[in-house]
């Protein structure tokens, strides 16, 4: 452990530059890893439609909640609902106590995977924070969907 | 009158704080003593010019005198006092003038408790923070006037964003800012530091308790935001990785490595050109955060401005005060003397290890928190980075920090042995290794990392005990200094912080049932009765409030009574929780949607050891007061040793 009782200054420099740099090897490794496992996309219903995400990719699911779409099961405990940015549309289920300002015609962003049969299971439905507030990503979801004033009209 | 009187004071505290930032600084490179003292009269009148403009909105806001448009857009008649004294840093313009105004004072605060400090050093201080004032009063005035005139006036104001009106949010934004704004003293310093070519020990010791006072008010300031997540956000969770407590945590990061560099500058005169690059660090990390947080780069509730206007003005702003700063220290760290010599195992080696793994820690967040921006320019994907990438990062490199943290007090200075230190810490970890197994095999039924970040916590709570009845049984107790008392304190602190962290993070419970008045709920061994549901009205909301009522075998226990409010300007719903705590655990109660006919939604949590999270962190800031109090920090004149070296032209 101990090479010499006395270490040069720049031997010093040298066990200092090992070190940082194997913590900061380290460290970049992990994030790396961390980035190419735990990235959660945002797709619309459209773009959903298109890449296709598989079952086990966890991403966020963005757009309006279908108007009259909401439906509970018995215990009303899971609720039913479609998320539209109105051109494309998808069956979403959720098992949980929806946030305060989850509505109708409001915008909404979830987060869950897919189902082989194309049904996306919510584990997260994001709590958004005033009611004429729309997430950025939804707005721009309508936008690209060219759907932006009608989403505006229909609240 | 007065919003005008308070606009006219802002000006004229800009133009004070143009004289502030110059000609105390012509003064200390001339030598000129007169020009150095003007710094010390600028900072008070800015300061008190700063205070009477925040006094003015604050009249306007106690008042609600609507005819001022930033009162009409974020107060109303109707809301209780502490939340109308509340809302006036509770939107944008109201909390860049609560920013300015803690800088200004702690401006004031240098030029009174800087009699120790030598003329040049702290005309050279004021200067600084009288140009990070310009930047910050500048832009209230051209971008963010809080005291712009509306007409006709309304009659009523729009209200605060409800999640706001709390009373643990009241006070989160002063406190964080407290900790936010202190990191400009250091920054200050450093710049001073750099302009006079020369940092030595003396100057490690007077920035020593800025630096601190900044480390504690951010400290508590972050418990409280996340204390109000826990409570008001009723998903049981007390941190979401959240850009925008990822914003506040970089720099408490960075001031927690500025702490321990500081300390080898202090008693070593080492690691002294990495310090000042800390301290400038630190700060711009700080801005950064009110960047990410004020810009509406990021949506949150805290994100008040959407204008880009004042996005730019503060992303130039921080890239100033940053390049300024790094292009100085570029130019004169060289300059500075190379310090102490010292082995690798020794107190110096373990803070440079300490300081590694922190700002490791800080750009791992960073990372994460810029990324999905990067990403957004860069490719147009929008995409998030939520816990699962900081518990894949931050949490293993916590592993190695908390190892060493236990070890670093036992080591000496210069040269130290790793053998006798971990002889010592032999009963803090073998008392750590049967918590880790105890909580693997009782608690969670399996080995698992959460018990393996159980016994780190004990680890760090042992090894700082060890450490200090060590010190007690040489007899040492009665002239320890505060400082190592706080510093053991803290320590312990943290590990307090860690054991909450799992027993909430990793074994809490959670049960969702819908039930109807007279229905019952069983819950690890607490039967919960749904009383009634009533509908009631407070100041400026009507709510439904669930009476639950909980017995432990029969017998009655406690009423949790959580309400779902609206408010009625604006409207919004927020649940507020009911928590039942008896320190070692949480019962956690809210009221989700339903009537009468369908029966109502309740979520029940119960978080073990969650109150020592916000004990633990309480417990940190206060060890950092209480090293802030040792003796030579407030007598402290300490003499230069050598005589003033010309700075390098």
């Amino acid at each position: 452990m101990m090479a010499s009782k006395r270490m040069s200054p720049k031997r010093r420099r040298l066990w200092l530059l090992v070190g940082s740099l194997s913590v900061l090897g380290v460290a970049a490794a992990l994030v790396l890893t961390a980035l190419d496992d735990s990235l959660v996309f945002f797709y619309s219903p459209t773009q959903v439609a298109e890449k296709k995400p598989g079952p086990e990719r966890r991403f966020r699911l963005g757009g309006l909640v279908e108007t009259g779409s909401v439906k509970r099961s018995a215990d009303s405990q899971e609720v039913y609902f479609r998320i539209t940015d109105l051109k494309g549309t998808i069956d979403v289920t959720y098992r949980g106590l929806l946030p305060d300002l989850f509505r109708e015609g409001q915008g909404v962003i979830a987060e869950g995977s897919l189902t082989s049969a194309g049904l996306f299971i919510a584990r997260e439905v994001l709590a958004k924070h005033d009611e004429n507030y729309m997430p950025p990503e939804v707005a721009k979801a309508l936008k690209d969907a060219g759907r932006w004033k009608e989403g505006e009209a229909k609240k | 009158m007065i919003p005008e009187l308070g606009h006219f004071a802002l000006i004229l505290a800009l133009a004070v704080a143009v004289v502030q930032a110059t000609l105390p600084l012509v003064g200390a490179s001339r030598g000129d003593v007169r020009l150095m003292m003007l710094g010390r009269t600028a900072a008070l009148t800015q300061a008190f010019l700063v205070v009477l403009a925040f006094g003015a909105l604050t009249q306007c806001y106690v008042t609600s005198d609507f005819s001022v448009a930033n009162v009409v857009a974020n107060s109303h008649s109707a809301k209780p006092l502490i939340y109308k004294i509340s809302g006036v840093w509770g939107n944008h313009e109201g909390s860049m003038l609560l920013w300015a105004l803690i800088l200004s004072l702690f401006g004031a605060a240098v030029a009174i408790f800087g009699d120790n400090l030598p003329d040049s050093l702290r005309s050279r201080v004021l200067s600084v923070q009288a140009a990070i004032g310009i930047g910050f009063l500048a832009f209230l005035l051209f971008t963010s006037n809080p005291f712009e005139r509306l007409s006709p006036v309304p009659l009523d104001g729009n209200g605060l964003n409800p999640l706001l009106q709390d009373p643990g949010l009241a006070f989160h934004p002063p406190i964080l800012y407290l900790g936010y704004v202190g990191l400009s003293v250091t920054f200050s310093f450093a710049i001073a530091a750099l302009l006079e070519g020369r940092v030595d020990p003396a100057w490690a010791r007077w920035v020593r308790p800025w630096t601190l006072a900044a480390w504690c008010f951010l400290t508590l300031g972050i418990a409280l935001g996340s204390w109000w997540a826990y409570y008001i956000l009723g998903w049981g969770g007390f941190w979401f990785w959240d850009p925008v407590e990822n914003a506040s945590l970089m720099p408490w990061l960075a001031a927690t490595a500025l702490l321990h560099s500081a300390i080898v500058v202090e008693k070593r005169d080492a690691l002294k050109s990495w310090t000042v690059l800390l301290a400038i660090l630190a700060f711009s990390l700080s801005l950064l955060g009110t960047f990410l947080v004020r810009s509406g780069v990021l949506t949150s509730v805290h994100a008040f401005a959407q204008d880009p206007a004042r996005g730019l003005f503060i992303l130039c702003f921080l890239l100033g005060v940053t390049g300024g700063g790094l292009a100085l220290y570029a130019w004169r760290a060289p300059t500075l003397q190379p310090g102490g010599l010292f082995q690798p195992i020794s107190r110096e080696g373990a803070l440079i290890l300490n300081n590694l793994l922190l700002c490791t820690l800080a750009a791992t967040v960073l990372l994460g928190t810029l990324y999905p921006l990067f990403l957004d320019l860069v490719t147009g994907n929008k995409v998030s980075v939520g816990p699962p990438f900081f518990n894949a990062t931050f949490v293993p490199i916590c592993a190695p920090l908390f190892a060493a943290l236990a070890v670093g007090p036992f080591l000496g200075w210069k040269r130290a042995e790793i053998g006798p230190a971990l002889l010592r810490l032999r009963i803090a970890f073998a008392v750590s290794i049967v918590a880790a197994i105890v909580a693997a095999v009782a608690i969670d039924g399996r080995a698992t990392l959460a018990a393996l970040a159980f016994g780190f916590g004990v680890w760090l709570i042992m090894a700082s005990l060890s450490e200090f009845v060590g010190r007690v049984r040489r007899g040492r107790l009665s002239t320890m200094p505060r400082a190592a008392i706080g510093m053991t304190i803290s320590h312990a602190a943290l590990g307090v912080v860690v054991l909450g962290c799992v027993g909430t993070g990793a074994w809490n419970t959670e049960l969702i049932r819908t039930v109807k008045a007279g229905e019952r709920i069983s819950f690890l061994g607490y039967e919960l009765t749904l009383d009634k549901v009533e509908a009631l009205r407070g100041a400026n909301y009507i709510a439904d409030r669930a009476t639950l009522s909980v017995t432990v075998g029969g017998k009655p226990y406690t009423t949790l009574t959580p309400e779902r409010r609206m408010f009625i300007t604006p409207r919004r719903q927020v649940a507020e929780t009911s928590i039942h705590t008896n320190l070692l655990r949480d019962l956690y109660a809210t009221l989700g949607e339903g009537d009468a006919t369908q029966g109502w939604v309740i979520r029940l949590y119960l978080n073990p050891l969650a109150p020592w999270i916000w004990l633990g962190a309480a417990m940190c800031a206060f060890g950092g007061f209480v090293s802030l109090s040792d003796r030579r920090l407030r007598i402290g004149a300490p003499r230069r040793t050598r005589p003033m070296a010309q700075p390098a032209e």
